[in-house]
């Protein structure tokens, strides 16, 4: 769903200490067609908040479920 | 004794045919402590929006978050509820109307306890599990599922 916005799968990006809401803000400048969308964000695997710092590590954007 | 401490592929590229699911219940006849199973299977519903109807859903994941959550949520249900056993399978790829996206599969010795388990173990799937689908229409377009 995402990624139909972005136009690709993953992306790299370099901070030192930036929260996810700096990271979302980048990324809504870059593809301003995800600020309509609704998405959980997910560091290692767990879902993070906005407030929280992004380490050195993989960051997912992730629409909502639709199992089963 | 720990049982399902590994963490497990739920994923089947697919539909899950009846086969599997047979076969998956002959398996049990040697656990006889059991007493009791309970199977919850997801269909897929050909849904009617704005006049198009739903052929077919096209299942992703985030698979390695998604089995790790399914980890959690199978170490809480057996926390929770006493069973003997739990199977879970998801489909990804296309899942076409009719056919079977989700088989979940708990026994216990007795039946109370299936029953709750099952209810549970299936709306913790449906909400805490990275589960994306897109629903296909009959003519090709396309939208994004969301589980209410």
């Amino acid at each position: 769903m995402l990624s139909e916005i972005t136009q690709c799968p993953e992306e790299t990006y370099v901070f030192t200490q930036t929260k996810v809401s700096d990271l979302l803000e980048e990324l809504f400048e870059k593809y301003p067609l995800l600020k309509e969308k609704n998405f959980q964000v997910a560091q290692n695997c767990k879902i993070i908040n906005a407030e929280s710092i992004i380490k050195e590590t993989e960051i997912a954007l992730l629409p909502p479920f639709a199992g089963g | 004794m720990k049982k399902h401490n590994c963490i497990k592929n739920i994923f089947r590229t697919g539909a899950i045919s009846s086969e599997f699911i047979g076969n998956a219940i002959a398996k049990h006849q040697s656990k006889t402590t059991i007493g009791a199973h309970q199977i919850f299977l997801g269909q897929v519903r050909a849904d009617e929006i704005e006049g198009k109807k739903v052929s077919a859903i096209a299942y992703t994941a985030y698979e390695e978050m998604a089995n790790a959550k399914m980890h959690e949520i199978r170490e809480t249900t057996f926390s929770k509820y006493n069973l003997t056993c739990m199977h879970i399978y998801h489909s990804l790829g296309t899942v076409k109307a009719g056919e079977i996206c989700l088989f979940v599969f708990v026994s216990s010795p007795r039946r109370k306890e299936c029953f709750k388990a099952i209810e549970f173990v299936v709306e913790e799937i449906k909400k805490e599990v990275a589960i994306f689908g897109k629903e296909i229409f009959e003519d090709q377009t396309h939208q994004w599922k969301v589980n209410s």
